[in-house]
């Protein structure tokens, strides 16, 4: 439960405060209503490279780090398919800083050519380094494409191809500001030890005077049913076979969707969950295994993956995998095991509120999904599902003209084997 | 029509710094159990989650096989007399606790997180695990052949295979530097295990730190449990550490010919905590790599864009300290870094910081500091880094007061002296263009 106030500025800026005062540090979360499912399939991994460009200085303030530094504080951001967020936390006197910072850059970028050819540089590394250079780093690139045919989920946020990046030109860069950052489409969040008041007066003063823009009305295409399974195999550089599978479920704001959260918990939160006692502890069949559910906004993928045992076929594996969501159609979960997971989602979101950070996260992203109380709500969705409800929900999902399978051959056993 | 402002903002000069508090760590209450166990009680009342942390010192025999110490710890939770790895896996996931082993050079330490409404029920299975642990032989099986796998898929990631031969060429084949191989994992044995399990998870040479709302019902739970129904088995030995580090300092190597990026690790060995210095080397440390402003990430990153990350760190082991440096840089621009990364510490030596930087660097610090002290659990974890090298909290006053007054010939000297490029060690995973 957070407690919180809300209040919205003439230009549509949307600012929630928490106060918690046994914090000696105040946290300032932004999240900009625009995503990687915002980009044309043209010139992706956009929204990310912008939210690179935001730390290369604003209209009057030419670095942006070095005076948050300097009182004290730190920062930083994400971009999601569907968001970006920006958050610093600093000692709470400082909060101030923070109002001046965010302001300015929400008012309006430098813009310098230096900026962006560096930061090109900086995200083609970090596509290399997170995607290419890694051992099975490229599955959400592959998978995307594989679940998704239309919707723009099917390209993961670093975007389809280093090209994209490369050919990133500051016009675009300049019109995507334009377009999406802009107090009306943005969510503040506030918290830590700092005062209602106080924080209204800071926002009147330093957000106040930026303007509005247009509304962004998204038209984004929505992935049709699917219809027949798809597969694609790999054979890749990596040293152990994988196993891939994907379903489409919901959107977020579905009430399936804390069914969705709670029987992939089921299947693979903590050692005693299904997956891991069965195929990794008593059948011997995998390394490892996990299945969740993405959390996106619009259409979901539940994804099911393992790493089979080198004498496990990846047949056997996917087979193997079936029969355990086969298992959940075919047959009721106990109560207890429902309880079981129902108990985690409890104890976990009490682990969330023990950091302003967190708080304002979710305080934001909550807000942008409708409604910030819908956090506090969330604990009684989860209370109220039932093991009907699971069994309901797994027939329906676990189909193979649902699901997308992607298969990685190793090709590469042992290199430094010593 | 909102009433127009008398004075326009002014948006280009910061708002006016106002210091960093006073930093205040939380003074535990300090206990010792009849049967050895030293107890540390962190009281915060308002907190509906329990932490007990229970942490044993590491025990070793020549050759030191970190593997096995590491094997202990995940080997913990997988069978007890009563209790089968599945139920307490069950027991403890259905009150929606966490159970969690962990292991690091000096230490293993078992966590438990739970509701304090769930307290009485999680404790019983955390006292079998701690006191009749069996190891069965199927479960180490099961834990030899998985972890057989990932070192197969780590040994495919540069930067593991470039920190894993920066550590062993730092330590040798000691406790700090002996890398996992299948070998090792192939030779635990349930045996060794047994006896290492006896050996060092035992009262006398544990620490419990337990925070949060510890009423005395939860107390008297703990004692009854851990001081009550828990005897020392042996007497304790802890073998000294030598340190085995090679001389060789030139640039090793390893290739990786389809590789599109190249894994750097530089370092050397250091000062820990206990000296006089540590404070300030740290100072000198977050301005060199420590921290996104610091000199590294502004030339590497933010200049250069040879990478998406570099950074430095000064690390403190019960025996030993080292400084490293890390970063993942293009193939392309593996030796341009290198060069880059020399240049960076020849600065810092021959030339003295500006005060604005100093400045800069001692409020990040002060800042960062009061933000790790977030909730009463990150309290205990500041106790613990003084408490293990044999510190009291007195230390981070002292940290505080060095960190305020460290002047720009200080950084210059301390740099010339635990900074010297021709020193360090230097691994390359890639290739070196």
């Amino acid at each position: 439960m957070i407690k919180y106030e809300k209040f919205v500025l003439p230009n549509g800026l949307r600012v929630l405060v928490h106060e918690d005062p046994h914090s000696s540090m105040a946290c300032m979360n932004i999240l900009y209503d625009v995503g990687a499912r915002d980009e044309q399939e043209d010139k992706t991994g956009f929204a990310h490279l912008f939210e690179h460009l935001m730390f290369s200085g604003s209209v009057h303030i030419p670095s942006y780090d070095q005076p948050l530094q300097r009182v004290g504080g730190e920062n930083n951001a994400f971009t999601s398919n569907d968001i970006t967020n920006y958050y610093i936390t600093l000692p709470a006197n400082n909060l101030e800083t923070a109002f001046w910072l965010e302001s300015d850059r929400m008012m309006g970028l430098a813009f310098n050519e230096q900026g962006l050819e560096v930061q090109r540089n900086v995200v083609i590394e970090e596509f290399k380094q997170r995607y290419l250079n890694q051992p099975y780093g490229d599955v959400w690139l592959r998978l995307r494409e594989l679940a998704y045919q239309v919707h723009p989920y099917k390209w993961a946020t670093i975007g389809k191809e280093i090209k994209h990046i490369e050919e990133a030109k500051m016009e675009d860069v300049k019109a995507f500001f334009k377009k999406f950052y802009a107090p009306n489409n943005a969510i503040m969040a506030i918290t830590g030890n700092v005062k209602l008041a106080e924080v209204k007066q800071l926002t009147e003063k330093w957000f106040g005077d930026i303007p509005a823009t247009e509304p962004n009305l998204r038209n984004i295409p929505q992935e049709p049913r699917q219809l027949a399974p798809r597969k694609l195999e790999v054979n890749a550089a990596v040293p152990v076979d994988a196993v891939y599978l994907a379903f489409h479920t919901v959107d977020r704001l579905h009430d399936d969707y804390y069914i969705a959260d709670l029987l992939t918990d089921v299947l693979s939160r903590g050692t005693s969950a299904r997956l891991y006692r069965r195929l990794v502890k008593e059948r011997h069949l995998f390394s490892e295994v996990n299945a969740y559910v993405l959390g996106s906004i619009d259409n979901n993928l539940i994804v099911v993956e393992g790493k089979p045992h080198e004498a496990v076929s990846t047949e056997e594996a996917e087979k193997a995998l079936w029969q355990e969501l086969e298992a959940l159609s075919n047959e009721s979960i106990s109560e207890e095991e429902l309880t079981k997971v129902k108990n985690k989602v409890e104890s976990t979101m009490r682990f969330a509120e023990l950091s302003i950070l967190d708080k304002a996260m979710n305080l934001s992203f909550y807000e942008l999904l409708g409604n910030a109380d819908l956090y506090n709500q969330e604990i009684e969705k989860y209370m109220q599902v039932s093991c009907t409800d699971i069994q309901r929900f797994a027939k329906e999902t676990f189909r193979k003209e649902n699901s997308s399978t992607l298969i990685y051959h190793a090709q590469k056993k042992g290199a430094y084997a010593e | 029509m909102p009433k127009r402002k008398e004075h326009m903002l002014n948006r280009f000069d910061p708002p006016a710094l106002k210091s960093i508090d006073e930093i205040q760590i939380e003074k535990p209450e300090s206990l010792v159990f009849k049967n050895g166990l030293q107890v540390f009680l962190f009281h915060a009342p308002e907190q509906e989650l329990l932490k007990a942390e229970f942490v044993f010192k590491n025990l070793f025999e020549k050759p030191e096989n970190p593997t096995r110490n590491s094997a202990l710890s995940s080997m913990l939770k997988e069978g007890t007399i009563k209790l089968s790895s599945a139920e307490i896996a069950s027991q403890i996931d259905f009150y929606g606790a966490y159970l969690v082993p962990e292991f690091s050079y000096d230490h293993n330490a078992l966590t438990l997180y739970t509701l304090n409404k769930h307290v009485h029920s999680v404790l019983p299975v955390v006292h079998e695990v701690l006191t009749a642990a069996q190891i069965p032989q199927k479960e180490l099986d099961t834990y030899i052949r998985n972890n057989k796998q990932s070192l197969q898929i780590s040994l495919e990631k540069s930067d593991f295979v470039a920190r894993r031969a920066f550590y062993n060429q730092l330590f040798g084949n000691t406790r700090y530097g002996r890398s996992v191989t299948e070998g090792i994992l192939d030779g635990l044995t349930r045996s060794d295990l047994t006896q290492l399990y006896k050996k060092q998870i035992q009262p006398q040479n544990g620490v419990l730190f337990l925070s949060g709302n510890i009423s005395e019902e939860t107390l008297d739970l703990f004692r009854n449990y851990f001081e009550n129904q828990w005897d020392g088995t042996e007497s304790l030995e802890y073998t000294p550490f030598q340190s085995e580090g090679s001389q060789f300092l030139d640039l090793q190597v390893i290739q990786k010919p389809d590789a599109m990026q190249s894994s750097i690790r530089l370092g050397k060995v250091s000062i820990q905590r206990t000296h006089p210095d540590y404070p300030a080397l740290q100072f000198v440390n977050t301005m060199f790599g420590g921290y996104f402003g610091s000199r590294l990430m502004g030339n590497i990153r933010e200049d250069k864009g040879y990478t998406y990350s570099i950074g430095s760190m000064l690390a403190n082991l019960n025996h030993a300290g080292f400084l490293s440096i890390s970063t993942d840089v293009g193939t392309e621009y593996t030796k341009a870094t290198l060069a880059e990364i020399q240049k960076e510490i020849e600065k810092l030596q021959q030339e003295k910081a500006s005060e604005k930087e100093m400045e800069l660097v001692r409020n990040y610090m002060l800042g960062s500091m009061l933000g790790s002290l977030e909730s009463i659990f990150s309290h205990v974890d500041k106790f613990k880094s003084v408490f293990f090298s044999g510190l009291d909290l007195g230390y981070y006053h002292n940290y505080t007061e060095i960190i305020k007054e460290i002047t720009p010939e200080q950084v210059q000297d301390l740099a010339q002296q635990y900074l010297g490029f021709d020193d360090m060690l230097k691994v390359v995973v890639g290739e070196v263009k």
